[in-house]
């Protein structure tokens, strides 16, 4: 046995330890500071001292993560489906189903980029559609906005835009009431763990459970001391969701379980209790809101006919009228920290039909109570430690090696240090001008079928770009000729999956190419498959947790500021390859290479990345890369603390270091993003768009207002027919497909699958032991969940932590396994968006509505079934 | 007296994160660590175990997790019933001898805490061996404990006195302790697993509000065993019961009627319906 060598990694939910011995990963170990290491920050707040654990809490997925280096499922070498004969028959009803032959890294380049100049002579520019999982690997080099970004710049293709599917409502509403479009609708959150420790006493987490959702996101368990500590000075903890959920299991002192799409009810409801009794801050919202007058005439029912009381609540959302209350009394008298979502934002309750308004609700209540002022904030619990935002490191947004202005946030501050002499360059046809799908859409796409939305996607610039609307083909270009699909399977998350399997096999293109480094859900479907390594196998550089763009400074979600040199820790396995090296093979058939490459290699490229920040200025290149990591050393004490939304509450400049709203979006560099101002209850941009004639009847111009779900409790005959609501949440033990199935360890994780007889882990619904009664089922069961979109079969988990008519399942399986024809038949492997709607959250909000989803489900009698859906 | 591995578990911090069975299997998984152990097979081993409970009935509940590990016993049945192929470290340890051990499947059945598993590849019984090999080699924390993001599992190298010291002042117990297998796996708020809390709500019928301040007895055989107070949501919870004593519970508000029920909590805790407090 060889010596032990050991390196460092950074994964989607944090940085490792690699122990290698002969060319093989031994263990990943979270990574722990030692003593030559920044110290770390402490806070006084109410006579105690509170300071982080001197090592990474990262995500289980990533402890695990060696066992999706080596799984099983790893592509080895480029595939060929058998029957794909791209000079004959290509045979595409096939996909799915007919199987693959190894070919050579040659025949395989030589087959893409034969197809790409074909494409292109035959069909001009963009008839190759694109589009990458959302979080595979990390780092600043390989991630999508990086390699593969210079690629697609250089061939010209037209992306897919992604919808901004964690957030939702906030941007499609919520911007609309406070701006804040920087961070598609979020709220900024710093210096709020000092400020809540010091002042709050009381938290309401309202479809937020960040002990699942790794803080917001990526940030593994980093903030759960600071819930631990809030809890430890007494501060009570409020949650407001259907599922019992596992923070709610941690610190809950009370849990309220709304039915789905029936949280707007709830809010008002506490708001007509603090109108009516009058515990609500009247100067605040007299000087800092518009719209507030017309919208209490709404909640009090004086403009409809209907108040909005506690017992009207009640039979919508099934939460008792006397909890209503005593929750909005006890709000009132307390400095409350609103928890909706994960970060200031997001939540599932934004993913779900007429999910504009829910945002709405939740900006509403918080401004009733001051939001802004010391302990009263929106604030998620997972974002705000004192630490140096003025050390610059890029996160992944900033474009990496792409160097693209217009279609990453690489202009803000990355592409001049990292291009300082030119190669940076974007794709003009990726605008609004040129050519662009919308993922929402993609089954559209390939089936030729024409259509239209509003918005590109992350339309985050200004309020009003999400009333662009778009068209698939754009103007004077083609349908999709040929699709190149970059990284994990969207089959689990995306709406209506059987949608997405037919469009494989019943659509238009012609050719499918698939980027992915496991054989898993919909790399199943592709003509060519392209193996990728993953990040232990290739060099790379990142901060944890880093994305910045729309999630400006979300290092924040974790206590350190880690920089991360992520090693080549083993060779690619098999024949697989780094993603810049497959796109550098196919650049090079292109005429593209020097372009694509500017004469670097992969580890070039991360010490350019070195050179163009901060860290030259603290240690050398080659301690760096012998250290393997650097922790930013925390705000110096002489810096000043400056709360989110403080200025705002205080009438001053803005003084976070947010880089919205931009100077162009207010008036005097004061105030928020929106046309007065000021939080808007009656929306200056809905009634500008209004006046042009966009008129959303699911996104009134004053809100929030209660419109019910078009697939919900008030869907009565729908409803008769599937009775159970189902949510979707977003997962625990993975990162959206990234690290289910693919024979992982994490399979075996008890909440995440169930070993089955059959030999198959089968993906876990969620129901109340009421629910499963009254259907004969128990514990461990199979079942089959279904509705006129399809069948899903699941192990059952009956529970006591489900409201009774709803049900819960993640959204996020990587498998797809269909019984018998692909896209017509029951799915094994838990791709439970087989059941939900593909329509927008409202006719204007291009988000998905996965939480607004009826079914019903029955005891699984395999040999009853006949494959079909 | 040399320092000997323990490991405490606090049953209020553990959330089922998984990050332990995870470390677990990264450290066995394919990884030989002679002489303690040969390699855990891909898939099916479970050294660490997370049971799940949940207490009471919606919309009252709480959820409990216990991670369990080879409890390295000081006087563990396994070693003897081992002929020798398990044996305790002067540290406390209890390994399995891969190498004696091999062939011998009833050894799986040795274990009262269901700690020991067969692994068919390798034909030999196997479980967590407290990660020996790390411990020798000066790692301060084996791996589970390591990872734990929460706190929950907490290992301490400490001599056989202070370690009394410190079970007797945090109130940990151990896992079945009526085995009489002296346990070096200790657990801080067992009360979660092993007993039970009656809960309920009141509100008043007058005027439907939640009924805060009742003062709330239980009581078993006549004489009261517990007290509580509603909060302002109504609420109340009275934990560390008997699972399968009936109880009456007593609820007094200041100008209403008393209301008493009664309660025979399960193993799987009880919330009571919703009681209405009506004028005296």
């Amino acid at each position: 046995m060889g010596e032990v060598q050991r390196f460092t990694n950074c994964t989607t939910g944090g940085p490792v330890f690699v122990d290698v011995e002969d060319g093989k990963i031994v263990r990943l170990v979270p990574l722990e500071f030692d003593n030559t290491d920044s110290p770390s920050w402490v806070i006084d707040a109410r006579g105690k001292k509170f300071t982080p654990p001197r090592k990474a809490l990262v995500s289980p997925w990533t402890v695990g993560h060696r066992s999706i280096v080596y799984s099983p499922k790893r592509i080895l070498t480029p595939l060929k489906r058998v029957d794909f004969d791209p000079k004959g028959a290509r045979n595409i009803g096939n996909r799915g189903t007919s199987g693959y032959e190894p070919i050579s890294w040659e025949e395989a380049w030589d087959m893409v980029a034969e197809e790409i100049i074909r494409v292109k002579r035959e069909f001009g520019p963009c008839a190759i559609f694109t589009q990458p999982s959302s979080h595979q690997m990390w780092g600043n080099v390989g991630y999508r906005f990086s390699c593969y970004q210079r690629f697609l710049n250089a061939v010209g293709m037209s992306y897919i835009e992604a919808n901004p599917d964690s957030w939702e409502g906030w941007l499609w509403g919520g911007a609309h009431m406070w701006g804040n479009t920087h961070r598609l609708g979020n709220l900024e959150g710093y210096d709020l763990l000092e400020d809540s420790l010091k002042n709050t006493d009381m938290i309401v987490f309202w479809s937020s459970d960040p002990d699942t959702t790794q803080g917001g996101v990526y940030a593994g368990y980093e903030s759960l001391p600071w819930r631990r500590w809030l809890k430890g000075l007494g501060v009570k903890m409020i949650f407001i969701d259907p599922y019992f959920n596992h923070t709610a299991g941690q610190i809950g002192d009370k849990w309220l379980a709304p039915r789905p799409g029936t949280d707007v009810p709830l809010a008002l409801a506490i708001a007509h209790t603090w109108l009516t009794e009058g515990t609500y801050d009247k100067e605040y919202v007299a000087t800092k809101t518009v719209g507030f007058e017309e919208w209490t005439d709404y909640v009090l029912g004086k403009s409809d006919g209907q108040p909005k009381t506690p017992e009207w609540a009640e039979v919508e959302s099934g939460v008792l009228a006397r909890d209503i209350r005593a929750l909005a009394r006890e709000w009132a008298s307390k400095k409350t920290m609103l928890a909706a979502g994960g970060l200031a934002g997001l939540g599932g309750a934004a993913r779900q039909a007429t999910g504009a308004e829910w945002p709405r609700a939740m900006i509403a209540l918080a401004t009733m109570q001051a939001l802004g002022t010391p302990g009263s904030n929106l604030w998620s619990t997972s974002y705000g430690p004192p630490q140096d935002d003025t050390f610059f490191f890029p996160g992944y947004t900033e474009g990496g090696i792409s160097g693209d202005l217009g279609n990453s946030a690489a202009g803000k501050d990355f592409a001049y240090r990292m291009f300082p002499r030119g190669g940076a360059f974007s794709l003009p046809h990726r605008s609004a001008e040129g050519s662009i799908g919308y993922r929402l859409r993609t089954p559209e796409i390939m089936m030729h079928q024409p259509n239209e939305w509003y918005g590109k996607g992350f339309t985050g610039s200004h309020i009003e770009a999400q009333f662009h609307k778009f068209q698939y083909p754009a103007p004077g270009y083609s349908m999709a000729q040929m699709y190149y699909r970059f990284g994990g399977s969207f089959f689990g998350t995306m709406t209506e999956t059987n949608k997405h399997v037919k469009a494989y096999r019943e659509g238009k293109v012609p050719f499918v190419v698939s980027q992915a480094i496991w054989m898993e859900g919909e790399a199943k479907f592709a003509d060519v498959i392209l193996p990728a390594c993953t990040n232990f196998e290739r060099w790379d550089i990142g901060e944890w947790a880093l994305a910045n763009g729309y999630v400006t400074q979300s290092s924040q979600m974790c206590n350190h500021r880690i920089i991360v040199l992520q090693h080549k820790a083993i060779e690619p396995l098999g024949q697989s390859k780094s993603d810049y090296e497959i796109f550098r093979g196919i650049a090079a058939r292109l005429g593209l290479e020097g372009m694509y490459t500017m004469g670097r290699d992969e580890l070039g490229w991360v010490k350019a990345t070195f050179d163009a920040t901060d860290l030259p200025t603290v240690t050398t290149w080659d301690d760096f890369v012998k250290k393997g990591y650097y922790v930013v050393p925390p705000r110096p004490a002489d810096r000043k603390s400056t709360p989110g939304m403080r200025w705002f509450a205080e009438d001053r400049e803005r003084d976070t270091p947010d880089w919205g709203p931009a100077p162009w979006e207010v008036v005097q560099n004061k105030g928020l993003q929106t046309q007065s101002g000021k939080i808007e209850f009656v929306s200056n941009s809905l009634k500008r768009a209004e006046a042009t004639g966009l008129v959303d009847p699911e996104r009134p111009v004053m809100g929030p207002q209660y419109i019910p779900s078009w697939e919900g409790h008030r869907t009565t005959d729908l409803k008769a027919k599937y009775p159970l609501q189902l949510i979707m949440p977003h997962p625990r033990f993975t990162f959206h497909t990234h690290n289910d199935a693919k024979d992982s360890w994490t399979n075996e994780i008890k909440d995440h699958r169930v070993l089955h007889s059959d030999g198959r882990y089968y993906w876990i619904m969620r129901v109340s032991s009421t629910d499963a009664a009254a259907r004969g089922i128990a514990d461990g069961d199979l079942i089959r969940a279904f509705n006129d979109r399809g069948s899903v079969i699941l192990s059952v988990q009956v529970t006591e932590r489900m409201a009774p008519g709803v049900a819960h399942s993640y959204e996020s399986c990587a498998e797809y396994d269909p019984i018998g024809t692909p896209g017509e038949s029951s799915d094994r492997g838990g791709c439970v968006n087989v059941l939900s709607s593909s329509r927008f959250i409202t006719p204007m909000s291009s988000g998905m509505a996965n939480n607004s989803c009826l079914i019903q489900i029955e005891k699984y009698d395999a040999s009853l079934d006949k494959g079909v859906a | 007296m040399a320092k000997k591995w323990n490991m405490v578990i606090d049953l209020a911090l553990c959330n089922d994160c998984n990050c332990c069975f995870m470390a677990d299997k990264d450290e066995f998984t394919g990884n030989d660590w002679a002489p303690f152990s040969v390699a855990q097979p891909w898939e099916g081993a479970r050294w660490l175990e997370i049971e799940r409970k949940e207490r009471g009935q919606f919309p009252q509940i709480q959820v409990v997790h216990k991670p369990g590990i080879c409890m390295h016993c000081d006087a563990a049945p396994c070693v003897d019933a081992s002929a020798g192929a398990i044996y305790k470290r002067e540290d406390g340890i209890v390994i399995i001898d891969p190498v004696k051990a091999k062939g011998n499947e009833a050894l799986v059945d040795s274990c009262p805490y269901g700690a020991i598993s067969w692994n068919a590849d390798a034909g030999v019984a196997q479980k967590c061996t407290g990660c020996a090999h790390l411990v020798d080699q000066g790692w301060t924390q084996p791996r589970c404990s390591q990872a734990c993001p929460t706190g929950a599992m907490q290992f301490v190298m400490a001599e056989d006195a202070e370690m009394a010291a410190r079970v007797a002042a945090d109130g940990l117990e151990v896992s079945k302790p009526e085995l009489g297998t002296t346990p070096r796996v200790y657990y801080k708020n067992m009360y979660r697993w092993t007993k039970v809390f009656v809960a309920g709500s009141a509100y008043f019928a007058d005027n439907g509000d939640c009924a805060e301040g009742c003062e709330v007895t239980i009581s078993k055989d006549g004489a009261a065993v517990a007290t509580a107070v509603t909060n302002n949501y109504g609420d109340f919870l009275v934990d560390k019961l008997e699972p399968g004593a009936e109880y009456t519970v007593a609820i007094q508000a200041a100008g209403y009627k008393p209301v008493e029920r009664k309660a025979a909590p399960t193993a799987a805790s009880l919330t009571l319906p919703a009681v209405a407090l009506e004028k005296a």
